[in-house]
């Protein structure tokens, strides 16, 4: 038990640290600055994986054996649209963003 | 141990090899070209196991050195003049992120007009971004204090990046005996290259570099003061152990026949070498002068100038750069703060900027000059003292609108 007990309170040893270091990440989540987000047409993609491969921020992940093929990670995708563009069937577009 | 020659390049590079660095970005740049060019050949050759990444400026040079040591590895990269004014920017991130690197100078002047030649007022411009700054008066100085200088900066009470200035061409580009440590001993001088504050690490990852606001930023400045203050004990004890392990003995400030001095002249980089020749000469026929050389300007080493000083009563300060606008040049200004309670005239020189030679009649003149404003023989000096009788007409156009 005591040694189960031993990694987390290491983990709670602080230190100082000189400089710029964020100790707070609330303003991580980047998905937030999105104002439009990419929507697939499932019937027309053909799971070529153009759109995983130019993701700037690398949220696209393609899923071959699913019917909607498409994961994006909502939490980091900033809707820049270059998945819209770069899409050979042009089955990616964006719409308004609603929350 | 082994004696060679090597130019100031030369000397730089291998001091850089023999810190096991394992990241080089470096931008050529007239006169420190050699630098980059050598190190891709050490690279290349198998002489050094490092990743040379090629950049497409000064400003990507930097940034990659000091995101490199930020992820574990001693980062290098060298600089000269415009190159060094396209790094201004990312000075501030090396040293506010307290990134040790220590980076090679070679001093050339920035354009307009355009120069390849020596000139203090490329690293002068920089010399309140954080960083500090060593000035070498010959080759073999060179690569001792760039050695010293990881020591330094790398120290847990400093964390800073360091400028090690040669004088381009007159040392950059001149062959001179040196000599060069074993490897078994220097890697014994300054060890591993050790992240002793913030780190780039997935294991336990950190957001470096966030936006600091008005509640912090004042502590994270005062804490860059603190190390800077630490500065001048952690270089004595770096220099004595040095001194101990390779038998060659620095200075941060370097008193040259001071004490009794009517008249004792500051300056820095390549010319003290001059100066002090100019000085035993002058001491024979009977003439009391001194140099004050200076061998660390950042952090303003304050007791060691007024310590090497003393009570000269005239105090003369070449300045390799212009300061332009200012009272006096960069030098100038601070040994005059410094000395602001004391009862010494201090007189600025400038001069020896965009490559013209300091000579040694230069010298006399100026030395010669400092005796006689203390003897009240004359009233006012001279401070561009190498300047051509027409320098508003040196250069004539045909009208032709």
């Amino acid at each position: 038990m005591e040694k189960q007990q031993e990694q987390p309170m290491k983990m709670l040893k602080k230190r100082n640290v000189l400089g710029p270091v964020a100790t707070d990440f609330t303003a991580a989540n980047t998905g937030n600055w999105r104002i439009e987000r990419p929507e697939v047409d499932y019937s027309r993609c053909s799971k070529c994986r153009t759109c995983e491969r130019y993701c700037p921020t690398n949220v696209i992940e393609i899923r071959p054996d699913d019917q909607e093929c498409v994961y994006i990670n909502f939490d980091y995708c900033k809707g820049c649209g270059i998945c819209t563009n770069v899409c050979p069937r042009q089955c990616i577009q964006l719409i308004p963003e609603v929350r | 141990m082994a004696y060679v020659m090597l130019d100031g390049n030369m000397a730089a590079a291998e001091a850089i090899k023999l810190a096991r660095v394992k990241v080089i970005s470096a931008y050529p740049i007239t006169p420190q070209s050699s630098v980059p060019e050598m190190l891709a050949d050490f690279v290349n050759e198998g002489k050094m196991d490092a990743q040379y990444v090629r950049v497409e400026s000064e400003h990507s040079a930097l940034s990659v050195a000091t995101t490199a040591a930020m992820a574990g590895s001693r980062a290098a990269t060298a600089t000269a003049s415009n190159g060094l004014a396209l790094m201004h920017e990312v000075l501030g991130m090396t040293a506010g992120n307290r990134v040790p690197i220590v980076m090679p100078v070679v001093n050339r002047g920035i354009a307009a007009p355009w120069t390849l030649w020596c000139e203090h007022g490329d690293s002068m411009c920089e010399r309140d971004m954080g960083w500090l700054q060593f000035y070498s008066q010959n080759v073999q100085e060179i690569l001792d204090l760039i050695l010293m200088a990881y020591r330094v900066c790398e120290d847990a009470r400093v964390l800073l990046p360091a400028m090690v200035c040669l004088d381009g061409f007159f040392l950059s580009h001149s062959m001179q005996k040196v000599d060069v440590p074993d490897q078994t001993l220097v890697d014994e001088f300054i060890g591993e290259f050790k992240n002793k504050n913030t780190y780039l690490d997935p294991n336990d990852p950190m957001f470096l570099c966030d936006l600091t606001g008005n509640e912090e930023y004042t502590e994270m400045r005062y804490q860059q003061k603190v190390a800077l203050d630490a500065v001048p004990k952690v270089v004595e004890e770096v220099f004595a152990e040095f001194n101990k392990k390779f038998g060659r003995s620095y200075k941060i400030v370097e008193g040259y026949q001071t004490e009794d001095a009517d008249a004792v002249l500051v300056a820095l980089g390549s010319m003290c070498g001059t100066a002090k020749y100019v000085v035993n000469k002058m001491r024979k026929e009977g003439k009391k002068v001194g140099l004050v050389k200076v061998t660390m300007f950042r952090p303003f080493p304050l007791s060691h100038i007024k310590k090497a000083i003393g009570n000269a009563p005239v105090v003369g300060v070449f300045d390799r750069s212009t300061g332009l606008g200012s009272l006096g040049g960069p030098v100038w200004n601070e040994v005059a703060a410094a000395m602001r309670r004391s009862n010494c005239e201090i007189y600025p020189y400038i001069g020896g900027i965009g490559g013209r030679d300091v000579t040694v009649e230069n010298l006399e003149g100026i030395f010669n000059e400092l005796l006689d404003l203390k003897d009240g023989k004359k009233a006012e000096n001279t401070t561009w003292f190498d300047l051509k009788g027409n320098p508003m007409e040196i250069r004539q156009v045909y009208q032709n609108v």
